[in-house]
């Protein structure tokens, strides 16, 4: 589904992305971990189609398309969709204006009809549903005033309503208290098919335990310098990355 | 007659095509001109020129000596430099000060100019359709003359009065003499002494005593040939009991000649009397380098006369190269409340300083200011603001909250707010922020696949609604369908 090769991208003089190569395929969930400043959210913003990045070098083809060319609306009407770490607040704009806006440009863009204000109601309170979302928080401005977890539920909430084909969950399990992690894990497995696939991007072992992953990867210095099971997880928990860093050194 | 819940959805469903074709559209619409005969007087401006204006609309004598003293008024004064705008010198002499289509008063409508109803068709107000189905009595005010008025026998039956200014003066010269100029003044300021001298037409409103006018009443504007002045004069007057909502809406075609529009807008309520006066402007602002576009330089002040009288400013102003105008209220009778609910945007190199005065003269008077500025581009959004509160007023209550939204990083929003406050039981507060859309908030929203243009309309909207939701409902949609476009391009 995704196949990113050599990809390069700098912010302003300085280069992050240093040559990733990652390859997902439909139905699988994989991990990006590694130390703070190893380039895991400037890979996801890039992904995304962030443009205060600039991509010097490198390919990335989602569903066969040049994702590159794409912007990032686009990018998202595709079936692209990133869980922010920072969820932003939109004063003025209430949830359910701003996820039925999101939701009929999804449909336009693929032919189809928008919903009527009915049957968009309908999805949403079933969608709540499904994700334990508190029906309260819909009327009130997009994010504004939410706690840290109601803010990650939203984004857990927003995937359910969109139904994208790749979710990138860039460091989700941050600032969550372990009910809150319960449930939003819980809120992505639900959504897992065989046809979608997850990348979770975080520092943490105990999102991984709820949400497993089939792959997972070490960023280091803007580049993928290990690829396994999830056995590696353990691992990582047990010798932290400075491991990591000494192998690489080592070679 | 027509049930007004089923016109209301007609004219819903209406719009939202017009939404969709405006939005993808994106230039500036009403560019165009008419190619009718209009009758101009030649440039400039003297005391001849005010005679020949009130000999063609066949004026009575004291008609004429209001013009002539505000001629000679006007030619004692200077032109105002207070205002934080970058204003060329207008030479008043190069302009023209009437322009009227060929037309004779007793047609019938199906006799009007084709031409003339190809504009109005074009402008989005076919008159067959509103009088058929909207339940909006339309006075179509055209260059300077007032075109059509229609359902004034629907409303002449309840007393009522909806007719274009100019034959106010000739049908019911006993209301026009005994109002005129008593809110606005000639001697007010400079414009306001033009206007009084020159002005050419608008509308006349008279809601008798105890009447609750049934319908939104409408007036449409257009400025057409080029280098006239559009010099609207509009009175509205409401007797005790009574309620109307008036709704102001204006287009401009495209022109390089800046083009002058100083117009008075005079209210009166009585006791108990409601006016609510909503605005939805959009004149020419001027293309992306800032040559041309409209001066919207505008007096408009409201007398609540009466005991617990009621006047409700909405606006909505997205046009114009420079905006000048403080809707205003006197509130001289005791218990008399005034509201003003303003969303101006200013983008490319438009200018605005404008707000509001609320004067407390009566007590336990009541006002509320509600300002939200937009600004983009390289533009300057100022809004300037009065509450003023007599020595002898007691119990006086206002509230005020001005707000300004910028839009990238080369615009300016400033606020010159004055509170003149002579009586201790007054309570007066002021509230004021300034806010900007952020990159992030707009990646958050292409992230969920909504473009940059919408979610600045999304954004903008949030922003404004709570004005908006003050504006009748027809003018809401148009309201939100001009917010939008009139940002496009601005994204930063």
């Amino acid at each position: 589904m995704l196949v990113i090769k050599d990809l390069h991208a700098k912010i302003g003089d300085k280069e992050i992305l240093k040559g990733i190569n990652l390859e997902v395929k439909p139905g699988e969930v994989h991990a990006i971990m590694g130390p703070n400043g190893a380039g895991k959210s400037t890979l996801s913003s890039v992904l995304a189609g962030r443009e205060v990045f600039d991509v010097t070098k490198g390919e990335v083809t989602f569903e066969g398309k040049n994702l590159l060319e794409l912007p990032a609306e686009d990018r998202a009407r595709e079936g692209i969709f990133m869980s922010f770490q920072y969820p932003v607040e939109i004063p003025g704009v209430s949830t359910v204006n701003f996820l039925k806006t999101a939701v009929n440009e999804h449909r336009k863009y693929k032919g189809i009809d928008p919903l009527s204000a009915g049957d968009f109601l309908k999805l949403m309170r079933e969608k709540q549903a499904l994700v334990q979302m508190d029906a309260k928080l819909m009327n009130r401005s997009v994010n504004e005033g939410f706690s840290g977890g109601e803010k990650k539920k939203n984004e857990i909430f927003q995937m359910a309503m969109l139904e994208p084909k790749l979710s990138i969950l860039d460091e989700t399990d941050s600032g969550l208290d372990i009910d809150a992690l319960r449930i939003v894990s819980n809120g992505v497995n639900v959504l897992k098919t065989p046809e979608t696939s997850t990348i979770v991007i975080t520092h943490y072992q105990r999102l991984l335990d709820y949400i497993v992953p089939d792959v997972v990867h070490v960023l280091y210095d803007g580049r993928i310098v290990k690829t396994a099971g999830k056995e590696l997880v353990a691992e990582l928990e047990e010798k932290g990355y400075d491991w990591i860093k000494k192998e690489i050194e080592g070679k | 007659m027509f049930t007004f819940v089923a016109l209301k959805i007609r004219y819903m469903a209406k719009d939202k095509d017009d939404i969709i074709e405006d939005v993808t559209g994106g230039e500036y619409k009403y560019g165009f001109v008419t190619n009718i005969e209009t009758e101009t007087i030649g440039k400039g401006l003297s005391e001849d020129v005010v005679r020949l204006i009130s000999k063609k609309k066949e004026e009575p004598e004291w008609m004429l000596e209001f013009r002539l003293k505000a001629y000679r008024h006007w030619l004692t004064l200077e032109v105002p430099t207070w205002a934080y705008l970058d204003m060329p010198e207008i030479d008043y002499q190069d302009v023209i000060y009437y322009a009227a289509p060929k037309q004779t008063e007793d047609k019938e409508w199906d006799d009007v100019d084709p031409e003339l109803k190809d504009t109005f068709n074009k402008l989005g107000i076919p008159l067959e359709e509103q009088m058929a189905l909207s339940g909006i009595a339309v006075d179509a005010v055209m260059d300077s003359v007032s075109v059509k008025t229609t359902f004034k026998e629907t409303l002449a039956e309840k007393g009522i009065i909806f007719c274009s200014f100019s034959e106010a003066v000739i049908h019911h010269p006993d209301l026009v003499q005994k109002y005129l100029g008593k809110v606005v003044s000639y001697r007010d300021n400079f414009y306001a002494a033009l206007n009084s001298a020159v002005f050419s037409d608008g509308s006349f409103c008279y809601i008798p005593k105890g009447v609750r006018c049934p319908m939104e009443l409408s007036t449409y504007f257009r400025i057409n040939a080029a280098e006239t002045g559009q010099f609207e004069r509009t009175l509205i007057v409401a007797e005790d009991d009574s309620y109307v909502s008036y709704l102001e809406g204006c287009t401009a075609p495209q022109r390089d000649e800046n083009q002058l529009h100083a117009a008075i807008v005079e209210i009166i309520a009585m006791d108990n009397a409601e006016v609510k006066y909503s605005t939805v402007q959009n004149w020419y602002p001027g293309n992306k380098e800032g040559k041309g576009g409209i001066f919207n330089f505008v007096t408009k002040r409201g007398l609540c006369e009466g005991v617990n009288s009621r006047i409700t400013w909405t606006q909505v102003e997205t046009g114009s190269a420079i905006t000048w105008k403080y809707p205003s209220t006197i509130l001289k009778g005791d218990g008399s409340s005034s509201e003003f609910y303003s969303v101006a945007v200013t983008n490319n190199h438009q200018q605005a300083d404008t707000g509001s005065k609320m004067i407390h003269i009566g007590n336990n008077t009541k006002s509320t200011i509600v300002s939200k500025g937009i600004s983009a581009g390289k533009s300057r959004n100022s809004y300037r603001g009065l509450v003023k509160v007599a020595k002898d007023c007691k119990g006086a209550r206002n509230f005020s909250q001005c707000d300004s939204l910028l839009l990238g990083d080369e615009c300016g929003a400033h606020t010159f707010p004055y509170l003149d406050v002579q009586n201790p039981s007054a309570m007066v507060e002021h509230e004021a922020t300034t806010s900007k859309i952020g990159e992030d908030q707009l990646f958050y929203c292409n992230q969920r696949g909504i473009s940059t243009e919408d979610a600045i309309g999304l954004i903008v909207n949030g922003y404004a609604k709570e004005v908006i939701n003050k504006m009748p409902m027809e003018f809401a949609v148009e309201a939100q369908k001009l917010l939008q476009i009139s940002l496009e391009g601005s994204v930063g």
